[in-house]
């Protein structure tokens, strides 16, 4: 062979590598969207933090069954629940094992101990764990842990109690988010005695389908299946998350097979990707809300009729179209389909100028009038452009005689000035933590939600607010969905928001992954998950 | 010589508590809040503020704040990051050597090709060649970056398949990260394959990096070489008979090169401070992003230390060229 047949040999050759699909069979790569802050999910708020952690690396007593937002059995085998609501007994499931790392080998199996470690650490300022990583558990507050729950208490090896302040039916679906995750006792205890007790949150160490191997901010995470997963080893032998933050990148990972499963694609993408014969696109509505509300505190908003009439003014299906490309749902109700106590469609509003203008002139404003109109500054999961949305709306109200004008701050003010109530009208939403329907009605609409702003509406309704108070201790479930709807129709008679949209969640994936579940939380999981 | 080191050393002092301070108190002036950017929809209940506020030490007067921070900066203690608990200094430490890797890739790149592009527009002026080179630099100079890495993406990644998309490696290596070079990495471990994956990947990104500055060189080179080119003792070269490579090499290039090595230090500089853009389409791990996205979430440790950090690099590359101009300039050495 001639020396130039031999460089192009080589060129050929290397060419060739590189054009190579991701890797073997075993190793599954997912583009995700950003670094994750910790791998500690009781110290974040961020589904990228939980995605890489708590997803994959650890359990909880219970969980939701993948793809859905029921509650089966996890750490826990079952549980009882005591009449008055206020005791749950946890019977732990036996010879599940820890993670065994380069860094830690565990010599016991999980017991009831790693159940206390894990929630005094964040119940208790007191606990030496406590101040750890800055100590700051957000979730666990917001879910309202710090006041609901009074004691955890330890009946045995492999039996736990919690003893509730109050009577809670969210509180099972709580215990299945991913703060509630289970950390190992045993790996904290030797991290103290090391003097490195940070560790515990940058190197875990869990129960989950998947254990830690590697992580290079900004660059990737390495998994390995766990072989003594107690659910059974998963197929995939090595899991990869390959850290790229711009979407259409992401994009373009998954076309050259850098990547399995992309994470959040931008919705113009998705017509080409659904038309790409080897990449399969997955839908669901996202477990969120956007929303309009009408600060009642300020005229002329305390008036039913043109809060009713703003109900009657926008056309939703112009904002879905252009805000969403025709990809969300338009909401009508305060909770998304997903979730279990949704009362189907409704048609109580539709686009109506005209009944608008009606309803303006019973009300005694037949001129119209003028309004600030607040537009988030940021991009959120259940609005992808608030200002433009917000320049539609404008139109839409200019047409009934209402002049709107935009108004706009840096996120965090435009959080804190609207939380005191600055705004007459605002943009904003919501995303589900938990799937339960208390969720969104209790921090966002009830009277004691005026009290620390996340009530915008200010609004504050007797009758509403002792229906959701009811149904969130009331136990069973078609009980509490009546009381929901009762509170609906309060709700849309007395009109403090208009309900926008659901935006809907896209997965794309390559043919070759099996068994993907999209999850309702926006979350993903890598459990069952194989490749052809 | 070492006088004049010793000068710009001391300059440097002032310099830094000037860029601390100037750091520390535009940050806060820009509005946000770490607090309620962490918190989102939630929001925080104000007991649970005034908590979190006093445990990163925000609730303490603004001054006092300051004071604080020149003190630990002086003791060389960056601060911890508020969104990752990690010390700021073992982030920057971690991230950095991919930015150096891909800058001294690129701005090798630019000159090489610069450098000779220059002197040939200069010398072959107002021909079709000189007329080609200053025009394609104008375009690479005006070039929007993010479009361009994109479309290098699409043609060689996404329809050859000729190069990887993103990143630094393909996954199927598992190479310990000794150095951070990931080039040297590979090395260590004695992959060669990994070795030569690993320069697919800079290949790229290395490119959309370059173009600017290959511009602005290919454009400083020319413009000064045309200055040098008529100077007396260009002619007198001439005159004496020389080879006109030469004339060009020795007497005029060398003397050009001085106003286009203060323009390769500042895009160095540049380079080195993190190129945002191209990181973020190559999904590169380095310090522009990071600094970013420190910004976007007001976390006020990495702001403060990743800009002190950058902005003590800038000034030891300044120092640099400094030293440069003296071993190529000798007018200068016999004026100190």
């Amino acid at each position: 062979m001639s020396i130039k047949a031999q460089i192009y040999a080589v060129l050929f050759l290397l060419f060739g590598l590189t054009g190579l699909p991701v890797a073997m069979a075993s190793t599954l790569v997912y583009c995700s969207e950003g670094s994750p802050e910790t791998f500690n999910p009781q110290l974040s708020t961020s589904g990228t933090t939980f995605d890489a952690s708590s997803r994959q690396i650890y359990n909880r007593l219970v969980e939701f069954k993948p793809g859905t937002t029921e509650i089966v059995p996890g750490l826990a085998v079952s549980w009882e629940v005591s009449k008055d609501g206020l005791e749950y007994t946890f019977n732990l499931r036996q010879n599940v094992r820890f993670h065994n790392t380069a860094y830690f080998t565990p010599r016991r199996a999980f017991n009831a101990d790693d159940v206390l470690f894990s929630f005094n650490r964040q119940r208790n300022a007191s606990d030496p764990w406590y101040s750890v990583s800055g100590g700051v558990y957000k979730y666990y507050n917001d879910m309202e842990f710090n006041s609901l729950i009074k004691d955890v208490i330890k009946l045995g090896d492999y039996k736990v109690k919690i003893i509730l302040s109050k009577p809670d039916s969210p509180f099972l679906s709580n215990m299945a988010m991913d703060f509630s995750s289970i950390l190992s006792k045993e790996y904290a205890d030797t991290m103290m005695k090391a003097g490195t007790p940070e560790q515990l949150d940058l190197k875990p160490v869990g129960t989950g389908p998947f254990k830690f191997v590697k992580y290079e901010k900004d660059a990737f995470i390495r998994y390995q299946a766990h072989p003594q997963y107690w659910r059974g080893k998963e197929k995939i032998d090595k899991l990869v998350f390959a850290i790229t933050v711009d979407p259409s990148v992401r994009y373009a990972r998954l076309r050259a097979g850098e990547c399995h499963v992309m994470a959040y694609p931008l919705p113009t993408d998705i017509k080409s990707m659904k038309q790409n014969p080897s990449i399969i696109v997955d839908e669901q509505p996202g477990l969120n809300t956007a929303y309009w509300a009408f600060n009642i505190r300020k005229p002329p908003f305390d008036q039913v009729k043109v809060r009713q009439a703003m109900n009657y003014a926008i056309n939703r299906h112009a904002i879905r179209d252009v805000i969403f490309q025709g990809t969300a749902k338009i909401a009508t109700s305060v909770i998304p389909p997903s979730i279990w106590s949704w009362q189907g469609p409704d048609s109580t509003y539709t686009f109506n100028p005209d009944r608008a203008k009606t309803l303006l002139a019973e009300a005694g404003y037949a001129d119209g009038f003028e309004i600030d109109l607040w537009a988030m500054p940021v991009q959120r999961p259940y609005n992808p452009n608030a200002r433009k949305m917000a320049v539609l709306m404008q139109q839409d109200l200019s047409k009934i005689g209402i002049k709107a004008n935009i108004v706009t701050y840096e996120w965090g003010t435009y959080l804190k000035k609207s939380r005191e109530g600055e705004h007459q009208t605002i943009l904003l939403g919501w995303t589900g933590d938990n799937g339960d329907p208390d969720n969104f009605f209790t921090p966002l609409l009830s009277c004691a939600a005026t009290e620390t702003g996340n009530n915008r509406s200010f609004w504050c309704n007797q009758r509403f607010d002792d229906l959701i108070s009811l149904a969130r201790i009331e136990l069973d479930q078609v009980k509490r969905k009546k009381l929901y709807r009762l509170a609906e129709v309060i709700f849309k008679q007395q009109a403090p928001w208009l309900t926008i949209a659901h935006s809907v969640r896209y997965q794309p994936y390559l043919k070759n992954v099996q068994d993907l579940k999209i999850d309702p939380f926006g979350g993903i999981y890598f459990t069952g998950v194989s490749l052809k | 010589m070492p006088q004049l080191l010793l000068r710009r050393l001391l300059l440097v002092i002032p310099t830094f508590i000037g860029i601390v301070a100037l750091t520390f108190f535009l940050i806060r002036l820009a509005p946000g809040d770490p607090i309620l950017l962490i918190a989102g929809e939630h929001g925080v209940s104000a007991e649970r503020y005034a908590e979190l506020q006093q445990q990163l030490g925000f609730d303490r007067p603004i001054f006092i704040q300051f004071a604080d921070y020149l003190w630990q900066v002086l003791n060389g203690n960056l601060g911890i990051s508020v969104v990752t608990q990690t010390p700021v200094l073992e982030e920057f430490g971690k991230l950095f050597p991919a930015t150096l890797e891909l800058a001294i890739l690129a701005i090798i790149l630019a000159v090489v090709i610069a450098i000779p592009a220059g002197v040939l527009a200069a010398v072959k002026r107002n021909t079709l060649i000189d007329h080609s080179i200053t025009a394609i630099s104008l375009v690479g100079y005006s070039m929007p970056i993010f479009w361009w890495a994109l479309l290098l993406i699409l043609l060689f990644s996404v329809n050859l398949g000729w190069m990887p998309v993103a990143g630094r490696l393909n996954f199927i290596y598992d190479i310990d990260s000794v150095t951070g070079f990931m080039l040297i990495d590979t090395l260590i471990a004695g992959d060669r394959e990994a070795f030569i994956d690993a320069l697919y990947h800079l290949t790229l990104p290395a490119v959309v990096l370059a173009t600017i500055p290959l511009a602005v060189i290919t454009r400083m080179t020319r413009s000064s070489m045309l200055e040098v080119l008529k100077q007396d003792y260009i002619r007198t070269a001439r005159a004496k008979g020389m080879s006109e490579s030469s004339v060009i090499f020795k007497h005029a290039l060398r003397n050009a090169l001085i106003p286009v090595i203060t323009v390769i230090g500042l895009q160095t500089s540049i380079l080195m401070t993190g190129a945002i853009l191209t990181e973020t389409i190559f999904s590169w791990p380095g310090i522009g992003k990071w600094l970013l996205e420190a910004v976007y979430r007001r976390d006020y440790p990495v702001v403060q230390g990743g800009v002190l950090l950058i902005a003590g690099l800038v000034i030891l590359v300044n120092m640099a060229v400094d030293v440069l101009y003296l071993v190529i300039n000798p007018s200068l050495r016999q004026q100190k």
